[in-house]
């Protein structure tokens, strides 16, 4: 497999970097959508990412369970194993990110009877998809706006419920599933159905960078990383090994962030102004600035957190105008400008 | 080693006069430049797209670049219509069946490691091809989970992309486009000019050696992206390429350090064709005669000055450099302000999603016989096979045949069902003459926007059709992007006469060509019904409202849904006979305001 480049090397894009380490931290936050310019670095960022997370624990299992999840997010073989009073013997092994690439088949996807099992020894097996190698981890879709419907479909009802159901070719299974949902794409090849965009947790918009030494930065980081991918991800080892900390550190301290009331409050102003529909973006804004808040360090949810992270989770829940082109965002500035004071 | 153009017949290229400056003198040494530069470093510039029509020039070209590559680099030519199975891999159906177990097919994307890929007609490639050329490319693997398979190969290519598009509207998707560092146009050159090329295999191949030592300074560096960044380039993908290929064209010219003769090269090859402004504080007149001959002496001669330059001054050295090869056609598109940002080349080629009605949410498998049109759907029939494999060995044992292949019978075959959904297609069809303008284009266009946003909502796509003055014209051919629709919409210009006849015309061939394809057009006409200009562009009221409800009774015989917004003040006569003529709906709307429109037509159009 190709060397990522490092996470910590990619220049600018400050608001994508905040919500994938935002949704490193709090998977339930419901992944994020990256939407923008070419050549800014999208899928660069995630998978940077991937490489630097740190490692689990995981169940020598087909679906890598957590030895220490409840019983309703075990895969029946660790249920039954623990059911039967035995012990879940686990090891460390790397976060899963699996990329769902376009033109997947519906069979990998979600699974299906494992043809080679079937036709050597005619035996009746369920082949794990791309769905089950998901779980725990990240599903990265490039291109998320071209990914044929039907594939959606499936995905949207997983991505929900957090269970894949194949019922197909006389197989009858339920597996976990759950995983932080990455998308990236270029707005200009099509716009994104809604119902997908909607599962996103945060939405975050790229663009190039404008000004001349950023520019002249990326590109010579690029080159430099063409040239030795080696000796360049050495020489970021331990930027990126500070981000792998912070990580760990803003997970641990995650479940001890308060949230106070006034912060809810503030929070369910924000929503109401804005009009978004049903309680998901107030929720997801919550989050989002608890990871933030996790992710900086600080025990407790404040104004700040919510500023800094409310474009990100409410720009794509207003209700749309598809023809307003830089509408929402500008909507949500001007919404917290108003509630909090400049 | 010398580039410049030396034989005299490119010379004359010059007096002949139409190659336009620019893309006149030195085309063809720059494109066979860029041939060299790109089999130089393949992976480190993504290639080349390569837009010309088939013919003499362009195979010279391509057999040139051919021979410069190395021998045992594999070179793949992919056909517009390559499944997804070919290009990315697959199940192998013969070996599988020999061997009795799955067994995987080599797709051209991994067959290409190394190499070169050809796309064939690549301006009509569609979003769903171009979007895995560009995964393997970003990624360097070919990912593939496909037919029960789950394999990542490394792959690393450079893509020749033969563009054969005709005019601004047709042409790569800018997700390629933006991936490959040369833009080379052989639409001017001439069959007697393409003939030199002065790099032969070795030279590449000594070239390639010396490229890892190659470095851009921290001047050159700026220069080559301030210069990006005047001429409007937004993609850093751009700036990169200019790197690589100033370090590229060093290496070629068998020097051990860039010197400012190279970012010259990066500038003309890579950043000019990409400009879509030019530098602010420049004046240039569209007229300006083309760039002197003498240019690339001139920047040797700058050469040896440049070594104690300021950033800045090399900086406007390789501006220059870029400058003198925008195509003169472009300058003056530039001041008139009229090009785009971005060509809009985005998708929304026409059908491009219909194209494929094998793409449609499979409907299932079903147990079949083989008839031409049915796709036989392998994995299924495979499956459907397995369990009888062990039952079907011993029987032809039992007959005396010992073979582990695996037995399809007839009673396996599973054929996939597509549903095919057929896509909707709403054709704006939009009077933007003098009467309609006065009265109410502007409430129009709100209400075409509002249309437009309830498409977006049923992911129909939408097409613009304008008459106005003499004819009609197609603003935008269907599409997603709504985006693109508002844009162009916004700018449309009101005034002139009501070619009625025209416009219906118009729509009636694009909504054939979307039924042709599988879809379903709907046509809206929003008019005040004042038809004044014939089919011939003479005016006449009589004629032009005739040949208008002829136009009409088309659309009712071709049984096409439809619908007439009278956007005259008052209801007219003529607009309620239009419609009748259509079989269509009417729509008098005195006073429409946007909402009511939108209201409406959902209400027409389910």
């Amino acid at each position: 497999m190709p060397i990522p480049f490092p996470f910590s090397a990619v220049v600018a894009q400050e608001e994508m970097k905040r919500s994938l380490l935002i949704a490193a931290i709090d998977p339930s936050i419901g992944g994020v959508l990256v939407f923008g310019d070419r050549g800014t670095g999208k899928s660069t960022a995630i998978r940077g990412l991937a490489a630097l997370l740190p490692k689990m624990r995981a169940v020598d299992c087909t679906y890598q369970c957590d030895p220490e999840a409840s019983d309703d997010v075990l895969c029946e073989d660790c249920r039954a194993k623990r059911a039967a009073g035995r012990t879940l013997k686990s090891r460390q092994v790397p976060v899963p990110v699996v990329d769902l690439p376009l033109g997947a088949t519906e069979d990998r996807v979600i699974g299906a009877l494992d043809l080679e099992r079937a036709l050597t020894k005619g035996e009746k097996a369920f082949e794990p998809g791309l769905l089950a190698r998901a779980h725990r981890g990240f599903l990265y879709i490039d291109e998320v706006n071209l990914l044929e419907d039907h594939l959606v479909d499936s995905l949207l009802d997983v991505a929900a419920s957090g269970q894949n159901l194949v019922e197909r070719e006389g197989l009858s299974v339920r597996h976990p599933a759950r995983f932080v949902l990455v998308g990236s794409g270029n707005p200009e090849e099509g716009e994104l159905r809604p119902q997908l965009q909607d599962r996103f947790g945060l939405s975050v918009e790229v663009k190039t960078p404008q000004d001349l030494p950023t520019r002249m930065k990326v590109v010579r980081l690029r080159d430099a990383f063409e040239r030795d991918p080696n000796a360049f991800v050495e020489k970021w080892k331990r930027q990126d090994g500070k981000v792998r900390r912070q990580i760990q550190k803003a997970r641990e301290l995650l479940p001890s962030v308060e949230v106070p009331d006034a912060t809810l409050e503030r929070a369910g102003e924000l929503c109401m102004k804005l009009g978004t529909d049903g309680l998901r973006g107030e929720l997801t804004l919550i989050r989002a600035a608890r990871g933030l808040a996790a992710l900086q360090g600080d025990t407790e949810v404040v104004d700040r957190h919510l500023k800094e992270v409310a474009t990100s989770a409410l720009r794509h829940r207003l209700r749309r105008d598809p023809l307003d082109e830089s509408g929402s965002t500008s909507r949500v500035e001007r919404a917290v400008a108003e509630l909090f004071g400049e | 080693m010398n580039m410049t153009a030396a034989n005299p017949a490119a010379d004359q290229g010059v007096d002949a006069g139409p190659p336009p400056a620019g893309a006149g003198l030195s085309a063809w040494d720059d494109a066979v430049l860029a041939a060299a530069l790109m089999s130089v470093d393949p992976v480190g510039t993504g290639g080349v797209a390569l837009r010309a029509l088939a013919g003499p020039v362009r195979e010279q070209w391509l057999s040139l670049m051919r021979d410069l590559q190395p021998p045992e680099a594999p070179h793949r030519r992919i056909p517009l219509h390559v499944s997804d199975g070919r290009l990315l891999g697959g199940l192998d159906l013969a070996a599988t069946l020999n061997a009795g177990r799955p067994i995987a097919e080599r797709g051209l994307l991994v067959e290409a490691d190394g190499g070169l890929v050809e796309l064939a007609m690549a301006e009509r490639i569609s979003a769903h091809t171009a979007a895995r050329l560009t995964m393997a490319f970003d990624s360097g693997e070919v990912v593939l989970e496909r037919d029960g398979l789950a394999m990542r190969t490394p792959s690393r290519f450079a893509v020749v992309a033969l563009d054969e598009g005709v005019g601004e509207d047709e042409g790569l998707l800018n997700a390629l486009l933006d991936r490959l560092a040369f833009h080379v146009d052989l639409t001017h050159i001439r069959v007697h000019e393409a003939i030199a090329c002065d790099y032969d295999p070795e030279d590449v191949v000594q070239a390639r050696a010396r490229l890892a030592g190659l470095t851009l300074d921290e001047e050159q560096l700026e220069a080559l992206c301030g210069t990006a960044l005047a001429l409007g380039i937004p993609s850093l993908r751009a700036s990169l390429f200019a790197c690589r290929v100033a370090c590229a064209s060093a290496a070629l010219e068998g020097r051990d350090q860039v010197e400012a003769e190279d970012l010259a090269v990066a500038a003309r090859l890579v950043l000019a064709p990409r400009a879509t402004q030019l530098p602010p504080s420049e004046e240039q007149p569209p007229e300006e005669p083309p760039p002197p001959p003498e240019e690339p002496e001139e920047q040797e001669q700058n050469q040896s000055e440049e070594q104690q330059q300021e950033p800045q001054e090399l900086e406007d050295t390789v501006l220059d450099a870029a400058k003198a090869a925008i195509p003169a056609d472009l300058l003056s598109q530039l001041q008139l302000g009229t090009l785009r940002r971005s060509r809009s080349r985005a998708t929304g080629k026409a059908g491009a999603i219909q194209n494929a009605p094998t793409r449609g949410r499979p409907a299932g498998v079903l147990r079949g016989e083989l008839r031409s049109g049915l796709k036989l759907n392998v994995v299924e029939t495979l499956r459907a096979a397995a369990p009888w494999q062990r039952l079907r060995r011993e029987e032809r044992a039992r007959r005396g045949i010992e073979s582990s292949r695996i037995e399809v019978r007839q009673d396996d075959f599973r054929i996939t069902r597509f549903k095919h959904r057929s896509e909707t297609t709403t054709i704006f069809m939009v009077d933007a003459s003098g009467s309609s303008a006065l009265h109410r284009l502007a409430e129009a266009k709100g209400a075409v926007e509002m249309l437009l946003a309830d498409c977006y909502v049923r992911r129909d796509q939408v097409a613009l059709i304008a008459f106005r003055g003499k004819g009609a014209e197609v603003l935008l051919p269907p599409t997603r992007s709504l985006v693109r629709a508002k844009r162009t919409l916004a700018g449309l210009p009101g005034g002139g006469g009501t070619p009625l006849a025209s416009g219906i015309d118009l729509g009636m061939m694009m909504a054939d060509s979307i039924q042709r394809r599988g879809g379903t057009p709907i046509l809206i006409l929003m008019t005040d019904g004042r038809a004044n200009v014939a089919r011939d562009g003479a005016g006449g009221r009589a004629r032009a409202f005739d040949e208008a409800k002829a136009a009409a009774r088309a659309v009712r015989a071709q049984e096409m849904s439809a619908m007439v917004i009278d956007t005259s003040p008052r209801p007219q006569q003529q607009g309620r006979e239009l419609a009748a003529e259509m079989g269509a709906r009417y729509l008098p709307l005195p006073h429409a305001d946007a909402g009511a429109l939108n209201q409406a037509v959902r209400v027409a159009t389910g």
